[in-house]
């Protein structure tokens, strides 16, 4: 287990690196010029290019920039924007708003979206079965800005039980929960089907079959024996989504004027603050291979057969 | 469906059962009058979907709309009138005016083409890159498949909204682009970033098809790399793909509409569903048609295309009948 982890900790790093430079390279090294737009109507003044060359490193090869930044970034040091604020500290306040946007739309998929799945695969063919199936192809088909849209109005503007904009920040939870709902309404649309099928092909296995036969009580053949073994794409979904949840947050924060990391880099890329948008998007890529890799170790947990070495 | 790449993952969990279809298909029809093929015994099986019907009919209208918009509307999607600004659905026109007094209806009708043609070329350019690299990383393995499913995950990691705006707002900035160039770009993004889902599936179907007798019967009778890929393993591994391109076709256009909101796909004077969307916003509280029938032809497209992948997988994948 520990060689594996290793060994699994080895491969992330080429592709931490390279997916971190192409970033780099996107935001900092295209034709035109880095500094057009950056001080409003006018061109920038030469002492102003000169010590902003200076400070990134502009002049350096791509490379050696990227070396630069990945050493400051090891350290801890996001940088500063041209503005001169810290980038890490608008990190700092604006990663608590996005974790707990997506830790909603992660519980909310995994409870509405388990649930529908796992009593639409136990019961089988039926009324109940095509209307989740329906619901769930809406769903698939609806875009996150539409369904954003939708429910800030009808519940927002004409019902007024949510409030249509979370201005806190921190966001306090009770007005994440619609926001939470479609950032994950997609997801949940998934995490349905994935568990219904799965469900629906287990329910037929020989260990199933065998739990029923030793006289097991209902409850402990589904949660124990149907649910552990059918858990394992589920979950590998579940894990892989927590960083697309967060990457597609923009949209959602966009719509509910949530203060988190897709405003922030929305607001970089307009502002074309490379360091903004260099330094979140690596965040957000190392989010998303950790989380990869616990879902790979999670495997030896649910499922004692698969064995690591 | 604004992320193609988790839309595909729901699509290649199930997926990579397909290759099952291959060898126990033509046993079961030889009984009747004369054996078929994989592909004509997948199309026997569609036309008697319901599903299959119904999205079928939905697609040929939007194709019928991107093609030839004159036979729907005769009123001018680009003419607009301050004077008619925001009324509401009339006879006149169906689904209202906008804020600037265009004609929805008309517009909606118009607006068909730009994502039809920005989700066909993406999809079209996301298969072939990704097919072409997957077969390849299957067939040879070794350092081959290493290096490729590395450079696979590097492009992985960036999730999808973020690295498509990253990518249109560097290409962009280099002073005013056409709306062919901003079209071509967002294709180029979207496919740029979906490329290595494809691949692995294909990828995966090709490493099984690799295993297959025929393949080995094929290479002892001297057969060459390249007539092995083309002849025997394409054919027999690519019908996960497709299913993936039907879904991922869906989800393209609603990536594209996503991109056009944010600003950043294409803007007016292109007319598109997305492009529509994003001019609603401002008015949505006073003219919610404005937002809701570009809203409802983009959903039903969208749910057009997953549900034809849906039939399509269920009729070439025989373990879920």
């Amino acid at each position: 287990m520990g060689r594996y982890v290793l060994r699994r900790l080895l491969q992330l790093i080429p592709v931490f690196i390279g997916t971190t430079f192409l970033i780099y390279w996107l935001v900092w090294s295209l034709p035109g010029d880095p500094f057009s737009g950056k001080c409003g109507d006018r061109p920038c003044p030469d002492s102003y290019i000169a010590f902003m060359t200076e400070k990134f490193n502009l002049d350096d090869p791509l490379i050696v920039q990227y070396g630069k930044y990945m050493a400051d970034l090891l350290t801890g040091d996001f940088g500063e924007t041209f503005r001169g604020t810290s980038v890490g500290e608008l990190i700092g306040e604006a990663y608590p708003n996005t974790i707990r946007l997506a830790l909603v739309a992660l519980a909310i998929e995994a409870v509405i979206g388990l649930g529908a799945g796992i009593l639409t695969g136990l019961r089988g063919r039926g009324f109940l079965d095509n209307v989740v199936l329906v619901s769930t192809l809406f769903l698939i088909s609806l875009p996150v800005f539409v369904t954003g849209f939708v429910l800030q109005i009808v519940l927002g503007f004409e019902l007024g039980w949510i409030k249509t904009t979370v201005t806190a920040s921190p966001a306090p939870w009770g007005q994440l929960i619609v926001p939470g709902f479609v950032l994950g309404s997609l997801s949940m649309a998934y995490v349905t089907r994935l568990t219904r099928t799965s469900i629906a092909e287990n329910k037929r296995a020989d260990f199933v079959r065998t739990a029923v036969a030793k006289g097991l009580p209902q409850r402990r053949v589904v949660g124990v024996h149907l649910l552990r073994n059918s858990a394992i794409p589920v979950i590998t979904f579940l894990g892989t989504d927590l960083g697309a949840l967060m990457g597609g947050a923009i949209v959602t924060e966009g719509i509910f004027n949530i203060k988190g990391i897709g405003n922030l880099v929305y607001r970089g890329i307009l502002g074309k603050d490379g360091l903004i948008v260099t330094g979140v998007v690596t965040l957000l890529v190392m989010v998303y291979l950790l989380s990869n890799l616990l879902v790979d170790l999670l495997y030896a947990v649910l499922d004692p057969r698969i064995r690591y070495d | 469906m604004t992320d193609p790449s988790t839309a595909a993952t729901g699509a290649a969990v199930t997926t990579t059962a397909a290759e099952h279809v291959t060898a126990a298909e033509h046993v079961e029809t030889k009984g009747s009058n004369k054996p078929r093929s994989l592909a004509s015994d997948a199309w026997y099986d569609l036309r008697r979907r319901p599903l299959f019907v119904i999205s079928a009919a939905l697609i040929l209208l939007v194709v019928l709309m991107a093609l030839v918009p004159t036979l729907f509307t005769s009123a001018d999607p680009n003419y607009g009138d301050l004077n008619r600004s925001r009324q509401g659905p009339s006879a006149d026109a169906w689904f209202g005016y906008d804020n600037q007094g265009y004609d929805i209806f008309s517009r909606t009708i118009y607006g068909a083409r730009a994502s039809i043609v920005v989700g066909v070329s993406a999809t079209v350019l996301t298969i072939l890159i990704g097919a072409t690299l997957g077969l390849l990383a299957g067939f040879y393995g070794g350092w081959i498949d290493g290096l490729m499913s590395r450079i696979a995950d590097v492009f992985f990691g960036l999730p999808f909204v973020l690295g498509a705006i990253v990518i249109l707002s560097s290409f962009r900035s280099q002073g005013e682009s056409s709306a062919t160039e901003i079209m071509v770009l967002v294709v180029l993004s979207i496919s740029l970033l979906s490329w290595p889902v494809c691949m692995r599936i294909m990828r995966s179907a090709a490493i099984t098809a690799k295993q297959q007798d025929y393949v080995k019967a094929a290479r002892a009778l001297g057969a060459s790399s390249s007539r092995i890929i083309l002849r025997h393993m394409l054919p027999n591994a690519i019908a996960p793909v497709l299913v993936y391109a039907t879904i991922a076709l869906g989800a393209f256009i609603g990536a594209e509409a996503t991109l056009s909101f944010l600003g950043l796909g294409l803007r007016a004077p292109v007319v598109s569903w997305g492009v529509m969307i994003a001019d609603s916003r401002d008015v949505i509280r006073v003219a919610p048609h404005s937002l809701l029938f570009p809203a409802a032809f983009l959903t039903a497209t969208v749910l057009a295309f997953v549900m034809l992948g849906d039939a399509v997988r269920e009729a070439l994948d025989p373990k879920m009948r």
